[in-house]
């Protein structure tokens, strides 16, 4: 049995033990040791890819640590989990790296706190027991309430309680709809279990479904974050530090699309089938109005958070797109928007730790005196704006593409593709539009006369921060250039998650008590006489 | 028939010479770079030139070098498969020849012109990135691979439009033409979107076949190819400047001069010509609706650009606007089926309008940068080389025999006059005349517009080279004529202006001539015809085929005559008069038809106003404030309302507690089997059925007893409730009391049908006969 995820996953923990006996002075020490553990942890996740199969779950670990509940701790990783694991891995010591000089206080808590959200992170993205997930889910919100809280901006609190009240409303529900179909697969089985398989071939009623569904997908939804339910997402990211910001823009949010495509819609057919008309306009809406909200606003942070909305309404509308070009297309969004946004919001970092602002107005002409600052943020710029050869254009081209072309695959569901050509047409505009405030933001930052006195000494990119952006520009040049080192692995995973979901959509959803996938609804029995559920005595006629 | 050859060298080369340049030009000095940067893309030039020689000697007329970037293919997903291939056929072959060593001559020109720039690495790595994506453009061998090089040309157009980013109106320059693009980009992806759709493919080779999917009908009347063609057509009128999206081209001008004319004259601006060329089948469908639209808006962009252009003082601005016309000349000859003849346009016009911006780059050097041609004037005997070459160029574009203009614009005005448009058979009389008359219209436009072409260009001549310098003493006493590195390009253009026409004399002039010189002279249609596109549209009659070109000659003569007469020797008193006479027209000229202000009213403004009031209005107040002030506001009232129940007294803590304890008890204990021992009765016959619980208690919750006939035995024990209820069949007719107990196996408490307590029922009982 490999034993990769286990050590990836629990490998920050050790780091946060080391931290404990380092005293609380020794903060270089404290840094060390959190670059240091989570780059190990990103070498050690790079082992993952030797023997990869994608369309299959790889290097799996099935421990017992409930039995009698049915919880075991359950992990393993497939080509729809690989490139967000790596991802999270690979960010981790450049997030890090890149804290030096913002994070000065309380430095051993931040540490511990990054590390123990490594854990949750990547316990989230590799679990395969759904309760296993959750925990990891929830243990992901505690780190991330605190770096904004403690280490953010001004109005931190605010924005600190917003993000846990948002991300608790939906994941509460979720929990309720988790347990719901736990019993539910119980009554089916006869055996209590949270494990991903079982609770993929449960089928309930559509009611069930649509219910479930909903509980689901707020959750996701909130951390997507999905249109209208964005608004906690440019306060966290404002008021985040850098460090915050990144993580949370490269990596939670990916939690909410790759729960979409993961747990609501392949649990739910039905209710997909009823609800993705709505997810797809919400989707499309997203990008057209975070777009222009975006180009309103004076604060570059917020800026970005606004790109964000409308980066992963592209994702969501992939995904409801259901099919392989779309999904693959928001999956690679997913990778791209967290390299291009998360660069973006170093960049940022970079220019606040100078100068202590976020005000778009403050700046301007920063390229006469920060040259390689200005072409960092000029690649990650276009890499978000969706230009070819960087990482952003192949998911918005997948995506569009997938939309407009969804008429060709047969689902099996006419409502999903009824709108197809006008949704991928309005979702173009948003390529249109990104480059609107993309640009603008570049210019007013970097281009034009330097007139500002306080930016007349700032100093280019230190070596520490060119060595924090090389990796990201890198990944961005990749994911533009090579895109098929990603999509090997991605398209057979998405393939075979589709075709899944067609069989069960195909399987029709349960008439009255669930079932599993496989296995018929009781039918009348030839005599019109009711059939009676196993181990009941028949009722004794005379 | 189809060879592989290393083709991705071509594009590679510039590439890395850009790599080169932008990571450590810098520190290299300028002669490296120089080396570098021109070295990259004198090899690009040479394995080209190599490549089309293969392909012109080796293989068939259709035949192609293909090439592969990646061994696997570019991007899966699904049924997508997207190789990053490339091409060379006879079409692109023209195109790689015109790219690459115009740019290696406008490099060089640059290393002269950008001497004291600081920035010269970045410069040179700027235009080596251009030359290297327009390569991908023309190469691409499906058009997601043309899109990427169509998009790495915007990037870098971007970047040398705002090359000098110090002032805030060449950013803005930049970001307009970027963004404006982007608007054509949607169009073009569209178009690569519903291709695909409809066809499966995307690659070049694969489509033809597979054309006659797209004559069904698709969206509003029209067939599917309409709107693919209408699509493309869009990105095509971002990329080419046409109308309604050329107002960015004017305002490119910002960037350094070599930039203009490599890439706002010679090749970026003609991606759209090429890319129709490219695509034909599609836009040659009938009924003809795409042909007469982009012919239709190449004509009118031809004339109104041509019309801006006779008012304007900027030496560039003129060109560019010049530009945009002659570009919609190219449109109206791809447009009206005369592809030969808009690729031929092309060439030539990227010999001509290279040289004339590298001129006008000339003279502004020996100015200090200053543009405003009426301070200009009598330059000619400071530089007689840029003079002279800029005459030939001027004769060029004019259409001037034996000029290269004169073949390349006779062969449009002859294929727009000649060509046929077939719309629907269910045209009235009077659309069917329109339509007939619309290539007369197309060929009457695009005359006034050589009439004015003619007349600006040759008003910039005069207004420049003769007469008497009005601009300072301190710039007249710095006139020099340019370093031999910026003549030199000047000289090989004006060469290529004079003689590239050559290769596409019509039939009608070589007839007689010997057999060799014609397979000259008609090399450059033999080289396209048939094997890449259709044959152009031919006017019927050496006769008429004559007299056109008669016509579009003395219409030249015109131009150049009116123009000499009012500028020869400098801005003569009648010039002036016609200006003041002509106030309105010209005051309509000089604001460029209000274009920029009706963009602005109509799109800038309701934008940002709409964008702003989304963010203040929608987003901060409905969105945020609807979820995160009515959601606290409700538990806020929730609790206001039940925060009397904890007010601390304990009395009524203990009535509450016993009360609820109560209703528990009374629940759990009573509710249940008292619910589960009522039913109803139906019979059949002598079956009855009984249905207990009436849908109040959870199915199969409870377990029962059942004395059917009321003798006091319970005939069935244990059972629980099934789907449909229970059933009894009775032997004897009679009236029977029927006698439930219900017991709830997890409460331990149980009710029978025979005690009521309520007595809200009366007891069960049935009587069957």
């Amino acid at each position: 049995m490999s034993m990769i995820l286990p050590v990836i996953t629990l490998l920050p923990l050790l780091g946060v033990l080391l931290c404990l006996v380092v005293p609380r002075e020794e903060a270089a020490l404290h840094r060390g040791i959190g670059i240091g553990v989570t780059l190990t942890a990103f070498l050690v996740s790079l082992l993952v890819l030797s023997g990869f199969d994608p369309a299959t779950m790889n290097h799996v670990v099935k421990w017992a640590w409930a039995p009698s509940l049915g919880i075991h701790f359950h992990l393993g990783i497939d080509g729809i989990s690989l490139w967000l694991v790596l991802l999270t891995t690979f960010l981790m010591p450049v997030v890090l790296l890149s804290t030096v000089n913002a994070i000065t206080e309380k430095v051993r808590e931040f540490i511990i706190a990054v590390l123990v959200l490594e854990t949750g992170m990547l316990g989230a993205f590799l679990a395969l027991d759904l309760f296993v997930f959750y925990v990891f889910w929830e243990v992901m919100l505690i780190p991330m309430y605190f770096i904004i809280g403690i280490w953010g901006g001004e109005r931190r609190l605010y924005a600190a309680i917003k993000f846990v009240l948002y991300t608790m409303v939906g994941s509460l529900l979720m929990l309720i709809a988790l347990l719901y179909m736990y019993i539910k697969a119980h009554q089916a089985t006869g055996q209590w279990s949270f494990a991903y398989d079982t609770m993929r071939n449960l089928i309930l009623t559509p009611q069930e479904q649509l219910l479930c569904f909903v509980a689901f997908a707020l959750a996701f939804c909130i951390k997507v974050p999905l249109f209208p339910l964005h608004t906690w997402l440019p306060d966290a990211h404002v008021e985040a530090p850098t460090a915050g910001s990144v993580i949370l823009a490269s990596v939670l949010l990916k939690f909410g699309s790759y729960g979409l495509l993961r747990y609501a819609i392949p649990f739910f057919p039905s209710a997909v089938a009823e609800c993705a008309p709505y997810m797809q306009w919400l989707a499309v809406i997203g990008v057209v109005y975070g777009s222009l909200v975006a180009f309103a606003q004076p604060d570059i942070k917020k800026l970005i958070a606004y790109s964000s909305v409308a980066h992963m309404g592209f994702v969501v509308l992939g995904l409801f797109m259901l099919n392989p070009r779309s999904v693959n297309g928001a999956m690679y969004q997913m990778l791209a928007h967290g390299i291009s946004t998360g660069g973006l919001f170093l960049s940022v970092g970079v220019i606040y730790e100078r100068r202590h602002t976020r005000r778009l107005d403050e700046f301007g002409g920063l390229w006469q005196r920060m040259p390689y600052f200005a072409a960092t943020l000029l690649i990650f710029t276009m890499a978000s704006v969706g230009l070819p050869g960087l990482s952003g254009f192949v998911g918005e081209f997948l995506v569009i593409l997938g939309t407009f072309s969804a008429t060709r695959d047969a689902i099996g569901i006419p409502a999903v593709v009824e709108h197809a050509k006008l949704l991928g047409a309005i979702c173009a505009l948003g390529v249109v539009l990104g480059a609107v405030y993309m640009l603008w933001l570049f210019q007013r930052a970097m281009l034009g006369p330097l007139t500002n006195p306080l930016n007349k000494k700032l100093p280019d990119l230190t070596l520490r921060e060119g060595l924090v952006m090389l990796p990201m520009l890198l990944m961005a040049f990749w994911l533009g250039i090579y895109p098929s080192t990603f999509l090997s692995d991605i398209d057979p995973a998405v393939v075979k998650t589709l075709a899944a979901f067609k069989e069960k959509n195909a399987a029709g959803p349960a008439t009255d008590a669930p079932r599993m996938l496989g296995s018929t609804d009781a039918k009348p029995a030839a005599d019109g006489k009711p059939a009676l559920p196993a181990g009941h005595p028949a009722p004794t006629a005379k | 028939m189809t060879q592989n050859y290393p083709l991705y060298l071509i594009a590679l080369l510039p590439f890395l010479g850009a790599a080169l340049n932008l990571l450590f030009g810098r520190r290299l000095g300028n002669g490296i770079v120089s080396l570098i940067a021109c070295g990259a893309v004198a090899g690009a030039a040479l394995v080209a030139t190599k490549a089309v020689w293969i392909l012109g000697h080796d293989l068939p007329t259709k035949g192609m070098l293909v090439d592969q970037f990646f061994e696997k293919d570019w991007i899966t997903a699904g049924d997508l498969h997207v190789a990053a291939g490339l091409m060379l056929d006879r079409l692109s072959a023209v195109m790689v020849l015109i790219v690459t060593w115009i740019a290696l001559l406008i490099h060089i020109y640059a290393t002269g012109y950008m001497e004291h720039e600081p920035d010269y690495a970045r410069f040179f790595g700027y235009l080596n990135l251009f030359t290297g994506s327009m390569l991908i453009l023309v190469l691409g061998d499906s058009l997601p691979v043309t899109f990427v090089g169509w998009e790495g040309v915007g990037l870098c157009s971007y970047l040398l439009i705002g090359f000098w980013y110090q002032e805030d109106k060449n950013a803005t320059a930049g970001r307009k033409a970027f963004i404006v693009n982007r608007v054509g980009d949607f169009g073009f992806l569209l178009g690569i979107c519903l291709l695909w759709t409809l066809l499966g493919t995307v690659k070049y080779a694969e489509m033809g076949s597979l054309l006659n999917e797209l004559r069904r009908p698709f969206w509003m009347g029209w067939p599917a190819g309409y709107w693919v063609a209408v699509f493309l057509f869009i990105g095509c009128m971002g990329k080419s400047a046409q109308i309604p999206l050329y107002v960015w081209l004017p305002d490119a001008m910002a960037g350094p001069t070599p930039v203009s004319a490599l890439i706002h004259a010679a090749t970026m601006v003609t991606a759209g010509v090429y890319v129709v060329a490219r695509t034909h089948g599609i836009f040659d469908i009938t009924p003809s609706a795409a042909q007469m639209l982009v012919s239709g808006i190449g004509a009118i962009t031809a004339l109104m650009a041509a019309t801006i252009g006779i008012v304007q003082r900027d030496f560039k601005k003129v060109l560019a606007y010049s530009t945009v016309s002659q570009l919609g000349f190219m449109f109206v000859g791809v447009g009206s089926g005369a592809y030969v003849a808009g690729i031929m346009h092309l060439m030539t016009h990227a010999f001509f309008k290279a040289g004339l911006f590298l001129g006008a780059g000339s003279v502004m050097h020996a100015m200090g940068g200053e543009g405003d041609i009426t301070k200009m004037g009598g330059l000619g005997k400071h530089m007689p080389i840029t003079r002279w070459t800029f005459f030939v160029y001027c004769l060029a574009i004019a259409g001037i025999f034996p000029f290269a203009g004169f073949f390349s614009k006779d062969a449009i005005l002859a294929g727009a006059f000649a060509s046929k448009f077939v719309m629907a058979d269910t045209a009235n009389p009077t659309q069917q005349m329109l339509i007939n008359l619309y290539p007369k219209f197309l060929w009457g436009t695009l005359t006034l517009a050589a009439f004015c072409t003619a007349f600006y260009m040759w008003r910039l001549y005069f207004m420049v080279f003769t007469g008497t310098f009005r601009g300072t003493h301190e710039q007249e006493h710095h006139l020099h004529e340019s370093p031999p590195e910026m003549t030199l390009p000047l000289v090989v253009l004006a060469v290529g202006a004079v003689l590239s026409g050559l290769i596409g004399v019509p039939a009608v002039m070589s007839h007689g001539l010997p057999e060799s010189v014609q397979h000259f002279t008609g090399f450059f249609e033999h080289w396209l015809v048939p094997a890449i596109v259709p044959a152009s549209p031919e006017p019927h009659g050496h006769a008429l085929e004559w007299g056109l070109m008669a016509g579009a000659t003395i219409i030249s003569i015109a131009g150049i005559g009116l123009a000499a007469s009012l500028y020869r020797g400098g801005i003569s008193k009648a010039a002036e008069n016609v200006k003041n006479s002509l106030q309105p027209v010209y005051a309509l000229l000089w604001n460029k038809y209000f274009v920029d202000e009706l963009y602005d009213l109509v799109l800038v403004r309701p934008l940002k106003m709409l964008a702003r009031v989304l963010w203040r209005v929608a987003d901060a107040v409905i969105v945020d404030g609807g979820l995160t002030k009515v959601g606290p506001a409700l538990v806020g009232w929730f609790g206001t309302r039940t925060r009397r129940l904890q007010n601390g007294d304990v009395q009524r803590y203990l009535i509450a507690v016993v009360l609820g304890a109560a209703a528990v008890l009374f629940l759990s204990t009573f509710w249940l089997p008292y619910r589960g021992v009522q039913g109803s009765i139906t019979k059949e016959g002598r079956r009855v059925n009984l249905v207990l619980g009436e849908g109040k208690v959870p199915n199969n919750r409870l377990v029962y007893r059942i004395d059917w006939d009321g003798d006091g035995k319970f005939d069935e024990e244990n059972v629980r409730h099934a789907e449909k209820g229970f059933f009894h069949d009775y032997q004897n007719a009679g009236t029977f009391r029927i006698v439930v107990e219900a017991h709830d196996p997890d409460w331990h408490v149980g009710k029978s049908s025979a005690d009521w307590i309520l007595g809200a029922r009366k007891p069960l009982s049935v009587t069957v006969e």
